[in-house]
């Protein structure tokens, strides 16, 4: 090999590993290209949004129908919690407000923080759900084997459309408390 | 880089001498020919590995309910079959015909940078040996499938970092294997040999080495992602700090779908160079063959979503990737006619390696077909993650990618060794593994249009018969390998004692610079550039 190829070769490889390393890169860059596509709708559409805590009004009862709402409380794992919600189904009509307990219980000895993920079903709905407040907004903080009442107050926007007659309000708490 | 010597005495310091003496030629040597061997070699020992773990598979699956393993090991078993027969047998294969064949059929002395081809095979043999060194660690290997999707592969155990830096060091070696191919495609031929000329092989690969160079970093990203989300609080894909699983999959998906083609685009490469010079004819329609490999190759980069239809795209979505999917089969279905034509009113003979050939044509077409029907979107939802999918990516790899790199075995042998193979022997290897093939993968079809999940180590009832019959085609198919291993060996040891002649098949001379040079092929070769150049194959 003389020496003109041999420089050619370096050359070549050394583009080549740019781009390679560029393309390392670019897997990264798909973090947040992924973000705003699931924001524009385009690839994903059961992706729960970032939940928003909503400002408290009055909307005009729909006494005319009811929504059958179901609470899901899971642990994510093998999260040292007893987590429960007081009831399993609610009848409401859109319009109305209410407040949903839930309790958790850390089971160890230890100080525990854990972060509750929602996800509402149908996930189309998701806006027709106005959460006042949620202990999801915010990571938990447990003190050794204490046990916290956690209140949802939602309400269901009239709006809602006619077909949707069951709505899953589902809640998952995630051990957080190595990322201190 | 042994290059920076004035031209005139080239011959003298350079390459007059042969391979070093003992065990250390194999471990220092840089010479394409010997770095091609290791490669084939150790995939070929990995197709064994990865072979015996399939047995175990179907061992498991023969009856229902558990006899042999228990359920991790299982999964361990379909996880690390995959990852050994991806990486550790028909990647590294392909670059071994790659470094054997690439600077003959070009008319190049040697690879482009020939210490960095040393180093990327021994890369390639750590990253395997540290991946198969996780089947002896606290935990167990890795079970969560080779996609390693997570939440589920973050609660590997102790084998999880080792899987991860496996996963890089294998994904180096490709690159560094892939930069060295294109360098030499690049910058090496012979002046005659222009890029319109080059065999089929050497398109196929110039365009794979870009394929591999794009996303084995995306791969690397991706996992060193699970790694820090496990080790170090970050949340790419962790819900609880507002990360997404989803993800995981595009990103892996986006390596994913164009690796399916590093595997496949080097086999339509052999499978073009083979079949005309036994059907004595020039490949047909040479120039469309570049261009639809061109066009695979750019559009393997715009699907991947359709292996997640299911993880509730919006519509728009599941069309798009629908009707991008369907359009590969039109460059796709360009190759299948075209090998087609080639055959037409040719003067066909059937030795081993055009028999798999053949092989490959008929059944690659059928796993392509099965492709097609996944592509539907709305249908998707009933084959997914069954049993068809596994009918299908296994037709398109075993009797396509692994029957092709046997054609090369019987094809190329007689030139690398100057010994004729044993005829008869390679037949019955051909009968035995074309029959048992089908015996094995075809009542995965039906098994997985019944409902039968992939993955799983036990089975509903119902599915007992198709699944007795299918591992009865499996140990018939894993048996009948060793008939190749046998044949290997016996080859390079003499086999029938038949003098090959330097073009081995009849006219081969005409389609390929490789059968102008001597049988077996001297240590060097073409340390001045040939100036004539066969056209047969255009």
């Amino acid at each position: 090999m003389n020496r003109s190829v041999s420089q050619k070769n370096i050359k070549l490889a050394r583009n080549l590993i740019i781009v390679a390393i560029a393309m390392f890169g670019f897997g990264y860059a798909l973090v947040p290209i992924y973000d705003v596509l699931c924001e524009l709708k385009w690839i994903e559409r059961d992706r729960p949004d970032a939940l928003k805590q909503a400002k408290e009004k009055a909307y005009e009862i729909d006494k005319d129908r009811d929504v059958t709402i179901e609470f899901v409380s899971s642990i994510n794992e093998n999260t040292p919690l007893l987590f429960h919600s007081e009831i399993e189904k609610l009848k409401v009509h859109p319009g109305e407000y209410h407040t949903v307990n839930f309790y958790a219980e850390n089971k160890t000895d230890n100080n525990l923080n854990a972060m509750a993920v929602h996800s509402y079903a149908p996930a189309v709905i998701s806006k027709f759900v106005d959460t006042i407040t949620c202990f999801c907004l915010n990571e938990q903080s447990f003190k050794p084997k204490e046990s916290k009442v956690l209140p949802v107050r939602f309400v269901i926007n009239p709006e809602l459309p006619e077909q949707y007659k069951t709505i899953t309000l589902s809640y998952t708490f995630f051990d957080r408390t190595e990322n201190q | 880089m042994s290059a920076v010597v004035a031209e005139h005495d080239h011959h003298h310091d350079d390459h007059d001498h042969g391979p070093a003496k003992g065990i250390l030629r194999w471990i220092i040597t840089t010479n394409h020919k010997d770095i091609g061997t290791l490669y084939l070699l150790f995939a070929l020992a990995m197709f064994f590995v990865g072979g015996s773990m399939a047995m175990i598979i179907r061992a498991e699956l023969f009856e229902p309910g558990m006899q042999f393993v228990d359920p991790q090991f299982f999964n361990s078993m379909t996880t690390m079959h995959a990852l050994v027969m991806v990486f550790g047998a028909v990647m590294p294969a392909f670059v071994g015909l790659a470094n054997w064949m690439i600077p003959m059929m070009i008319g190049a002395p040697d690879m482009a940078l020939p210490r960095m081809n040393n180093m990327s095979f021994w890369l390639l043999v750590a990253g395997v040996l540290m991946l198969a060194s996780t089947l002896f660690m606290e935990g167990g290997a890795p079970a969560g499938g080779w996609t390693l999707y997570p939440p589920l592969v973050l609660q590997t155990g102790k084998a999880f970092p080792f899987a991860v830096f496996s996963v890089h060091l294998l994904g180096i070696s490709s690159i560094m294997g892939a930069i060295n191919i294109i360098a030499t495609i690049l910058n090496m031929r012979a002046p005659a040999m222009t890029l319109m000329k080059m065999p089929l092989f050497v398109w196929t690969w110039l365009i794979t080495g870009f394929l591999l160079i794009a996303i084995m970093p995306v791969f690397a990203g991706a996992v060193t992602m699970l790694l820090t989300d496990k080790f170090f609080h970050t949340s790419f894909f962790d819900a609880a700090g507002g990360g997404d699983p989803v993800l995981y999959q595009h990103i892996f998906w986006f390596f994913g779908h164009p690796e399916v083609y590093v595997m496949i685009l080097p086999t339509f490469g052999v499978a073009s160079t083979i079949i005309p010079v036994f059907a004595r004819k020039p490949l047909f329609g040479y120039s469309s063959m570049v261009y639809a490999t061109a066009s695979i190759a750019f559009l393997s980069f715009i699907v991947w979503a359709h292996h997640m239809f299911t993880v509730g795209m919006p519509l728009a979505g599941e069309l798009y990737f629908m009707y991008a999917t369907m359009l590969i089969a039109i460059p796709t279905g360009v190759k299948v006619f075209n090998w087609t034509a080639t055959m037409w009113k040719g003067s066909m003979t059937f030795e081993t390696p055009m028999l798999f050939s053949i092989a490959f044509v008929v059944l690659f077409t059928l796993g392509g077909f099965t492709g097609l029907m996944m592509s539907i979107a709305p249908v998707d939802f009933q084959y997914h993650d069954t049993y068809f999918i596994v009918a299908h990516f296994h037709y398109t790899l075993v009797p396509a990618s692994i029957f092709i790199l046997m054609a090369a075995g019987y094809y190329w042998l007689p030139k690398w060794t100057g010994h004729m193979y044993n005829e008869k022997i390679g037949q019955l290897h051909f009968w035995l593994s074309t029959i048992s093939v089908n015996i094995l993968f075809f009542p995965q079809h039906f098994l997985g249009l019944a409902g039968m999940p992939r993955r799983i180590p036990d089975y509903a009832i119902q599915f007992a018969d198709w699944n007795m019959i299918s591992s009865i085609g499996g140990f018939i198919f894993g048996a009948s390998q060793l008939l190749f291993l046998y044949i290997v060996i016996d080859t390079i040891r003499g086999g029938t004692g038949e003098k090959v002649t330097d073009e081995v098949w009849e006219d081969a001379h005409k389609h390929g610079l490789e059968w102008t040079l001597p049988s077996p092929v001297p240590y060097h070769t073409f340390t001045t550039p040939p100036t004539v150049i066969p056209t047969e194959h255009i």
